[in-house]
């Protein structure tokens, strides 16, 4: 199987001198689907915003479908982002776009064609089951209904990697069985995913791979395997 | 790389739709572009004529050497090698008594009739006409002709000219200072009715990069933004020029002319000064809200 993701030796000290990861040697697979794990401080949010090159690596190799991200110039950034679907804790919708709207506005803004969009727009919504609220606007929406708009935004380009940092955060754990459902639907279609989280009932019952980072290092990675520690 | 329509459209959409959101924000600003534009189109109405009489009279900048009228032929040659042979002295040009008179009338318009007498019986002397290097050199070589054989009577500009250069260098220079302190109170103005927009759309912002859109994709309404406001802060100021030159141009014009003062055409100036506005009024605008985008895109 092909590194979607592949990690070397990557360090990130902050201007403040935080060193937030300390040497990272990582593989994921296409289709993998892949917990982050760690208390707070353990570098969690550092090593995703490496993934879609919000931070760049003070040193190491960050390699996203066989390219090199460390070393890619910033007018290329755009076009890198395209292929990465980024999901957050507190969903990141424009309130004044109906759910159709805030999901074709990510795809007007990468210039897609309008037939494009609207038939993208449509699967996408289905996929997530909120196609009968496409009218609806982000406070019509109950918070997991809102994720599940921000998920869809997310994969609407057909990314082949898709990043969640605590999704379930803000949700209650009903919910957050929903939108692991919905995740569950967009793995089986290939997608790879990447879930930072704290959810430890998620971690043990939906088994996968899990990687535990403490101190910026990576002290576990267990496929398959548990949450494994107490918050 | 071409842009499609479609984006081009979405583009102008989002800037209008901003413009009218900060609604009063969007007037001042224009409001600030106008008052500027408005004095510097008047500054510029009047350093451009002054500019050119300032130019006419120094190509005119010359000292004539008045002849005795019986002044024999080898005389006269003999003084016209004595003149160019004066330090300083560019060119040496021969004008008969009836050359001067129709120079005279031409520079006074084309009121002939007036003139109907004097052609009868001219009363212009035979003349030579120097040209200086320089035109600060008249009045020397004026002094140094004036003594030479058969010469009746030197004239030259006696200090009219150094009197406008030194004006138009005050006037220029205060002008300057206040319209460039105008012209970035505007700038300062649009940056910020940009900033607001910008500050309202951050999240939106936030999402277009996260999702991919390129720099130029999200700095392209906001550069429309400016230069609308740019461009529209120039209407006022643009129409205003055209009114108060046709005026001046028209009204004051026919007097002056009879001072040897000839103005910029009205066509000529008000074309060049309109075009100069509006691009003044563009790069204001532009540079302005550009200035604001860059702060805010490193994202």
């Amino acid at each position: 199987m092909e590194d979607v993701i592949l990690m070397q030796n990557v360090w990130k000290a902050y201007p403040n001198g935080v060193m937030a990861l300390n040497g990272i040697d990582l593989s994921v697979k296409q289709g993998e689907f892949v917990y982050i794990v760690g208390p707070s401080g353990a570098g969690k949010s550092t090593f995703i915003k490496m993934i879609f090159r919000e931070l760049k690596p003070t040193r190491g190799k960050i390699f996203i479908n066989n390219k090199n991200i460390a070393n890619l110039r910033e007018r290329q950034v755009p076009y890198f982002r395209r292929k990465i679907g980024v999901v957050f804790q507190d969903f990141r919708l424009l309130p004044k776009l109906t759910v159709y709207e805030n999901v074709a506005f990510a795809l007007e803004v990468i210039e897609e064609h309008p037939r494009t969009i609207k038939k993208r727009v449509m699967e996408v919504l289905d996929l997530v089951g909120l196609k009968h609220k496409m009218r609806s606007f982000p406070d019509q929406l109950s918070g997991g209904e809102q994720q599940r708009v921000s998920i869809a935004r997310s994969i609407c380009n057909r990314p082949p990697v898709l990043i969640a940092d605590e999704p379930t955060g803000n949700l209650d754990p009903e919910t957050s069985w929903q939108i692991m459902d919905v995740f569950k639907r967009i793995n089986e279609q290939g997608t790879t995913i990447v879930m930072a989280t704290h959810n430890r009932d998620i971690v043990n019952k939906i088994r996968h791979r899990v990687i535990a980072l403490e101190g910026g290092m990576i002290v576990r990675d267990q496929q398959e395997g548990d949450y494994g520690y107490e918050d | 790389m071409a842009m499609k329509i479609r984006t081009l459209r979405r583009h102008v959409n989002e800037s209008f739709k901003s413009l009218g959101r900060n609604g009063w924000m969007t007037f001042a600003s224009v409001s600030a572009v106008t008052v500027s534009l408005v004095l510097v189109g008047l500054f510029l109405m009047v350093m451009f004529n002054l500019n050119k009489i300032a130019g006419d009279i120094e190509s005119d900048v010359e000292v004539r050497v008045y002849l005795d009228q019986s002044i024999t032929q080898a005389q006269q040659d003999a003084l016209e090698q004595d003149l160019k042979e004066v330090k300083n002295v560019q060119s040496v040009q021969f004008q008969s008594k009836k050359q001067g008179l129709n120079s005279l009338m031409k520079s006074l318009g084309n009121d002939k009739k007036s003139f109907a007498d004097l052609q009868k019986e001219n009363p212009l002397p035979n003349a030579f006409i120097l040209k200086t290097k320089k035109p600060e050199q008249t009045i020397h070589v004026a002094n140094q002709v004036r003594d030479l054989p058969n010469v009746t009577d030197v004239r030259y500009g006696k200090g009219t000219v150094e009197k406008l250069f030194h004006f138009i260098r005050i006037a220029r220079n205060v002008g300057i200072v206040l319209i460039i302190g105008l012209l970035f109170t505007s700038v300062f103005l649009i940056a910020n009715t940009i900033k607001l927009t910008i500050v309202a759309r951050r999240r939106e912002i936030e999402i277009m990069k996260l999702v991919g859109a390129t720099n130029a994709f999200v700095r392209w309404p906001y550069f429309i933004e400016g230069l609308v406001m740019g461009i529209l802060g120039s209407v006022i100021p643009v129409v205003l020029v055209m009114v108060v030159y046709r005026f001046a141009y028209y009204g004051l014009g026919g007097n002056l002319q009879q001072m040897f003062i000839r103005l910029i055409p009205y066509h000529t100036m008000t074309t060049n000064l309109s075009l100069l506005l509006v691009g003044i009024g563009a790069i204001i605008g532009v540079w302005g809200s550009m200035s604001s985008v860059r702060k805010f895109l490193k994202v």
